[in-house]
């Protein structure tokens, strides 16, 4: 019986030669991430623990982008909490508003996360990195501070979901659509506790921004993990921007999968999930009715990339936001905001009628910069359409990709990139 | 604690940690301040009717979405002693146990359980007593690696103690 790629990685680091589905191991940490939401809790945590310091000042990132830059007195102080753990432990890795952008977005940026490596985060969508070959999950911060004390984390090993990709998508679609489509097919808990495994000649048709997006939302569908095969498009991101080493793992072919689907990414077409749950999945052409809109977020860990913003740019490129409208385009890193720039597609964001942000998280998590009132209804290219997630319990989000999003900016309504003319 | 009683409030499939403690009052890591709101965007009287020990029975996967430890940490400081249900997200599952909220998985339990009936969880046996309907179930036994950590009181005097 063989293992899945994610068993192997685990079973590595673990000293194992093999591992199966529920066992219970110890694994060594390459990164352990944090943010300004869940560092201070992990921080506070870690001065309990009769440790001398962090394991490894290298292994540590520490991204404040939540409520940063700083939304109000509280969050200064969480924020100050980080920088100052940084600045006393010497963290290598500290990312300051300047240097900053979303945290799943940044880390690949700046090449912190490899093939092969097994990374935690305390944010949830830090299983982001699969895209690159790793073993990456969210946890929370008093796993965040066991990590930085002992370099270590206990897993159950997961069993695996096999998703097959064939095809190319059409023009239009996107990783959003992709991942969209697979949790409305298998639902929020359709892949608890599991790997998300993808496979198949499809991939290569896939960008490696595509990628991230659909690994970032394997825990919209409840997987541990989600999780791609290294091949040249990811060993060329590894290449251009990290200096690690990395480390390339395949599934055996006889790997045990509790299920397996194929999905054609030819006939895929854009996709929203309604609210309140990321599976109330509709295509978009299908929606009979008009669905009036209020704010369009383009932006966040899902959808912030580079990659994102140039669909976009293209939907809105000599058009104009409808009337009452608020579009909010924010760039995930400073990188990506100054190439973004560089390209000419903030001017076209602006001369839409769009307004462009520093990189934050806030309008995805109803921090900042973007809150709904009673009533109001977002198209949104983040990753959570719960009650209540982006503003007033009485508002609505509207999951979709960058370019359903900057199409529906131009309507007021609910529409397909296709129909804009 | 080796057992828990008190008064369930029962809630439905997949509540989130979005609703458990909304990102609005995340500005805040101190769980008497976080347990204030808890619950507040799914049920609003919760904070007032919930007295110590009082018990939370759902449905399938219990606290998903965010990472944010807050929300086992709000469900504890306003004074819950356990959540049943049929299933969990898995990293409030890992938090639960890594804060000390004892947590346990029973789908037959979710089902015949209804707000407001008093209800018994011994965490030695996993068994769970109906008290208002004189019912029981066998709730899932933690694998002997957690138990040790719950033994502990959390991740932290675990490792502590190691």
């Amino acid at each position: 019986m063989g293992m899945t790629m994610t068993q192997k990685i685990l079973a590595a680091h673990a000293g194992l030669e093999k591992v199966e589905a529920g066992q219970l191991i110890e694994a060594d940490l390459d990164l352990v991430l944090g943010n300004d939401i869940t560092s201070p809790v992990a921080i506070k945590e870690m001065e309990k623990m009769k440790v001398e310091g962090v394991f490894d000042k290298d292994k540590i990132a520490l991204v404040p982008d939540h409520f940063v830059p700083n939304k109000d007195i509280k969050s200064a102080e969480h924020c100050k909490c980080v920088r100052e753990f940084a600045c006393r432990n010497e963290i290598t890795n500290y990312f300051e508003v300047g240097e900053m952008g979303i945290e799943h977005a940044l880390l690949p940026e700046k090449g912190l996360t490899v093939a092969g490596d097994v990374i935690i985060g305390a944010d949830s969508h830090t299983c982001t990195y699969g895209a690159l070959g790793a073993f990456s999950t969210g946890v929370g911060s008093t796993d965040m501070a066991a990590g930085m004390a002992t370099g270590k984390a206990w897993f159950k090993v997961p069993g695996a979901i096999k998703f097959n990709l064939i095809g190319k998508p059409s023009e239009w679609v996107s990783g959003k659509d992709v991942i969209l489509h697979i949790i409305g097919m298998i639902g929020v808990d359709g892949a608890l506790y599991k790997s998300m495994e993808f496979a198949g000649e499809g991939i290569k048709n896939l960008t490696m921004d595509d990628r991230f997006t659909i690994a970032n939302m394997a825990i919209e569908a409840g997987g541990k993990n989600g999780i791609f095969p290294v091949d040249e498009a990811a060993v060329a991101y590894m290449e251009e921007h990290s200096k690690k080493k990395y480390t390339v793992y395949e599934a055996d072919e006889d790997a045990v999968y509790d299920e397996e689907y194929t999905i054609d990414l030819s006939a895929l077409r854009p996709t929203v999930a309604f609210p309140h749950l990321p599976e109330n999945t509709k295509i978009v052409e299908e929606i009979k009715e008009d669905i009036e809109i209020h704010q369009v977020v383009i932006g966040s860990c899902t959808n912030g990339r580079l990659g994102d913003l140039r669909i976009a740019a293209k939907a809105l490129k000599g058009r104009h936001v409808a009337k009452g409208m608020r579009c909010i385009v924010i760039p995930a890193t400073q990188a990506i905001y100054l190439q973004a720039m560089e390209e000419g597609l903030l001017k076209i964001f602006i001369e839409a009628g769009a307004i462009v942000s520093t990189p934050t998280c806030g309008p995805c998590l109803g921090g900042y910069m973007g809150i709904l009132a009673e009533g109001e209804r977002c198209v949104s290219t983040t990753n959570r359409n719960f009650v209540g997630r982006m503003g007033h319990v009485k508002s609505e989000i509207y999951l979709a990709s960058p370019a359903v999003a900057a199409a529906s900016a131009v309507t007021g309504k609910i529409t397909c990139p296709c129909r804009l003319g | 604690m080796k057992s828990a009683r008190g008064t369930v409030f029962k809630y439905g499939d997949n509540v989130d940690t979005d609703v458990i403690i909304p990102a609005r009052y995340l500005n805040s890591s101190d769980p008497a301040e976080l347990a204030v709101h808890c619950m507040e965007d799914i049920d609003k009287e919760f904070v007032n009717r919930v007295k110590k020990g009082d018990i939370i029975v759902a449905n399938k996967n219990f606290g998903c979405g965010s990472s944010r430890e807050h929300a086992p940490i709000a469900i504890k400081a306003a004074g819950v002693s356990c959540v049943i249900a049929e299933t969990f997200a898995r990293i409030f599952y890992r938090n639960a146990i890594n804060i000390g909220l004892p947590i346990v998985e029973c789908p037959e339990a979710s089902k015949g359980i209804e707000a407001g009936d008093e209800v018994e969880v011994d965490f030695d046996s996993g068994i769970i007593k109906n008290l208002t309907k004189k019912t029981s179930f066998q709730g899932q036994a933690f694998p002997e690696f957690m138990q040790r950590i719950i033994a502990a009181e959390g991740l932290v005097n675990y490792i502590n103690g190691k």
